[in-house]
């Protein structure tokens, strides 16, 4: 796989500067992936399941409040905390991509992963929620993604299925994957264009010099985890 | 040693109180030989309906609770349970971390008290092995209850397979796994040695069933000397090298905690306070079981006496003040380390919304044994020994309440914060202390209760001797 090295590690730059914290990401994400609805009550229980989610904070007092919009999903480590405790190997690390990937058949629901994941991105199928899908509406699902069943954990895969077509459609037509080719649905259906996808391995693509912007930070920095996402800070810090 | 034994004891009663209470602990009034066997057969076969309409009340509660509400949480979903995100571990977890604390008290009861050769543990060993293999029996069934996925557990297994996959072996569940079966199939070795002179001294009493069962069973013993010396051996050989499977037991048990990213759980200290914690809870235990044994099966009152307590309970004193020790230890340089997420989760703890639960665990364990055992008119009465250890466990389910879900409850991001309630683990975790009290009941009717074999060699090898003026409980070498 010589050829497909070169497209090696794909990365994702969020600008808070510009999001709005409109979730448009979050429902796009849900439609892509097959991601259940768990219903009104398990929901409200804590059991939403999303692979990202719009993580929002108030600042200040009522009425003087403002809000912090920050989009969180699997950040995607280089030395992700989740890979060394799953006892069967569910959640591994894939050498093409670099990123984390989460072996449905494989797993066998000890829930380890998601306990020692400091980001908290993962999400596990309590029920066979994929089941419960009324008749008409089971054609919305992705044929490109699998279905999940109950007891196994799932996560953000960085649309690696839209990873595989891209890079499929290049190797086709003779040619290296250009930049912004590929984009995962959350940064498809992002209104502001918040959520910059590509090749962190050239240097010249967008979401690597957005990636060397001095607003640049990274989620839990502290922890050593390498994660393949970097924040822009926004709220105005740098007169955005 | 006697010497041992006695270096436990409060000498503020006078020389005469000291020495009668290591009259009782010895039990310096033997009987003859086959009136101590005919009191354990006794005890053995006596059954009353009473004890009938437990076992078949028990019997139905781990049907429907255990086997009943984890068939229907398999075919359901393990969403049954009250674990969410992020609250991925639950009680589940720890109820399996409680058992497999409960599952030391054999070891170090019998053990470690046989190595350091205190004489007291010598009635009561077998009671407490016996916990140790029906608390494993107990706990090991939670990794599987916990699964997702139960029905493809196997695949923690290490065994050839079509996937050309090995278990990854740096996870701490596959640790844990090997441990488990490790002790348990050591633990059962060390239960059945000891009792091989039992079944045969239980075979020439018996008829039917029974005379069949125990002939299988004791192996043909004899009790020619080579055999006595042999097995001397090999129960010295398991008593040391059980406690090193004891130690790595709850230790890689703490580890599934201690590795993780997971502020609080990332403490180097989780090993010894978990051993500690589970020791505590082990002997409690014990005490428990005896206090029961003594009130409930034939003639029990004469080989647990009042001093055992009394012993257990000033050992239970010294593990409280370690237990408190390392507790003390684990949250004040965890608070001290002044890591925001850190001190988040510990002032959660403490003013959460189930912060009684983390008050409750402070009393239990520390206050009330620390306000009680000293005084030995307490440790010598079996009700109130009862409810302080009942106490004592509960406290110690409290700490790894707190250690496990209240402390997923409140991660880093606040954002995820969340409380957890449990609901089917509720009725599971009754399911398994019914298995468990079952299991002993059953066995307290099978199995010699008391190893008779060595409480008669205890009585012979001890003797007050005169030196000087002192006099001085004595023990021969025979070991």
């Amino acid at each position: 796989m010589a050829e497909e090295k070169q497209t090696g590690r794909w990365g994702m730059v969020i600008d808070l500067d510009v999001c709005t914290g409109c979730n448009a990401c979050v429902t796009a994400c849900a439609m892509e992936n097959n991601i259940p609805w768990t219903g009104e009550e398990d929901a409200g229980y804590g059991r939403g399941m999303h692979w990202i989610r719009v993580q929002r904070y108030w600042e200040g007092e009522y009425p003087d409040i403002s809000p912090h919009y920050q989009p969180v999903m699997c950040q995607q480590c280089g030395r992700a905390p989740c890979e060394p405790v799953c006892p069967v190997f569910a959640t591994v690390h894939s050498e093409e991509q670099q990123i984390n990937l989460q072996v449905y058949n494989r797993c066998i629901g000890t829930r380890y992963c998601a306990n020692n994941c400091p980001y908290i991105a993962r999400s596990f199928n309590w029920f066979d929620y994929s089941q419960q899908i009324p008749t008409p509406m089971n054609y919305y699902l992705n044929p490109n993604v699998t279905v999940r069943r109950r007891g196994v954990m799932e996560k953000c895969t960085f649309c690696v299925q839209r990873i595989y077509e891209g890079q499929e459609r290049a190797k086709a037509e003779g040619r290296a994957v250009r930049d912004g080719e590929i984009v995962p649905a959350c940064a498809q259906a992002c209104p502001t264009d918040a959520i910059i996808f590509g090749d962190l391995s050239d240097p010249d693509s967008r979401v690597s010099k957005a990636a060397r912007n001095q607003r640049r930070y990274t989620l839990l920095e502290e922890l050593g985890t390498e994660p393949k996402v970097t924040y822009l800070k926004g709220e105005g810090t740098y007169g955005g | 040693m006697a010497v041992e034994a006695k270096s436990l004891s409060t000498p503020i009663h006078g020389v005469d109180d000291e020495e009668a209470e290591l009259r009782e602990q010895l039990m310096f009034d033997p009987r003859p030989r086959e009136e101590l066997n005919r009191m354990v057969m006794e005890s053995m076969v006596h059954t009353t309906p009473r004890y009938w309409a437990v076992v078949a009340f028990l019997a139905v509660v781990v049907l429907v609770c255990l086997f009943g509400a984890w068939g229907y949480m398999i075919a359901t979903g393990i969403g049954l349970a009250g674990v969410r995100k992020p609250v991925y571990w639950g009680v589940f977890i720890v109820t399996f971390v409680f058992w497999i604390g409960i599952s030391h008290a054999g070891t170090f009861v019998s053990a470690i008290l046989r190595v350091f050769k205190a004489e007291f543990r010598r009635p009561f060993t077998r009671a407490a092995e016996l916990m140790t293999t029906f608390g494993l029996a107990a706990g090991a069934l939670y990794p599987l209850i916990h699964l997702g996925r139960v029905w493809v557990f196997y695949w923690m297994i290490p065994y050839p397979n079509a996937r050309w996959l090995w278990p990854n072996f740096r996870s701490p569940l596959v640790w844990d796994f090997l441990a488990i079966t490790t002790y348990l199939l050591s633990s059962t070795i060390y239960l059945y040695l000891p009792l091989i002179p039992d079944l045969a001294m239980a075979r020439d009493r018996t008829k039917g069933w029974r005379h069949a069962v125990y002939k299988a069973l004791a192996l043909g013993w004899r009790g020619t000397e080579a055999e006595w010396a042999r097995l001397r051996k090999a129960i010295t050989i398991f008593a040391f090298a059980i406690i090193p499977v004891m130690f790595s037991v709850h230790t890689i048990v703490s580890w599934d905690f201690a590795v993780s990213q997971t502020p609080v759980w990332n403490s180097t200290i989780f090993g010894p306070y978990f051993i500690v914690g589970a020791i505590l809870s082990g002997v409690s235990a014990v005490v428990t079981i005896l206090v029961i044994l003594r009130a409930t099966l034939k003639h029990m009152d004469y080989f647990i006496r009042k001093e055992h307590l009394d012993a257990l309970g000033k050992l239970l004193l010294v593990f409280s003040m370690a237990w408190a020790y390392f507790f003390f230890n684990d949250y004040l340089v965890s608070w001290y380390g002044g890591y925001e997420a850190v001190r988040k989760v510990l002032f959660f703890h403490s003013s959460g919304p189930d912060a009684w639960i983390w008050w409750s665990m402070i009393v239990f364990n520390v206050v009330i044994p620390w306000l009680t055992l000293w005084n030995r008119r307490i440790r010598r009465t079996p009700w109130v020994m009862l409810i302080i250890t009942l106490l004592i466990n509960v406290g110690m389910y409290f700490e790894r309440y707190t250690i496990v879900p209240m402390t997923l409850a409140h991660q880093r991001f606040p954002f995820d914060w969340g409380t957890y309630v449990p609901r089917i683990e509720i009725i599971i975790s009754i399911g398994t202390l019914a298995l468990f009290i079952l299991l002993y009941m059953l066995a307290s009717r099978f199995i010699p209760m008391v190893p008779v074999w060595e409480v008669r060699e205890g009585q012979e090898a001890h003797m007050i001797r005169q030196i000087g003026k002192a006099r001085v409980p004595t023990v021969s070498e025979l070991e």
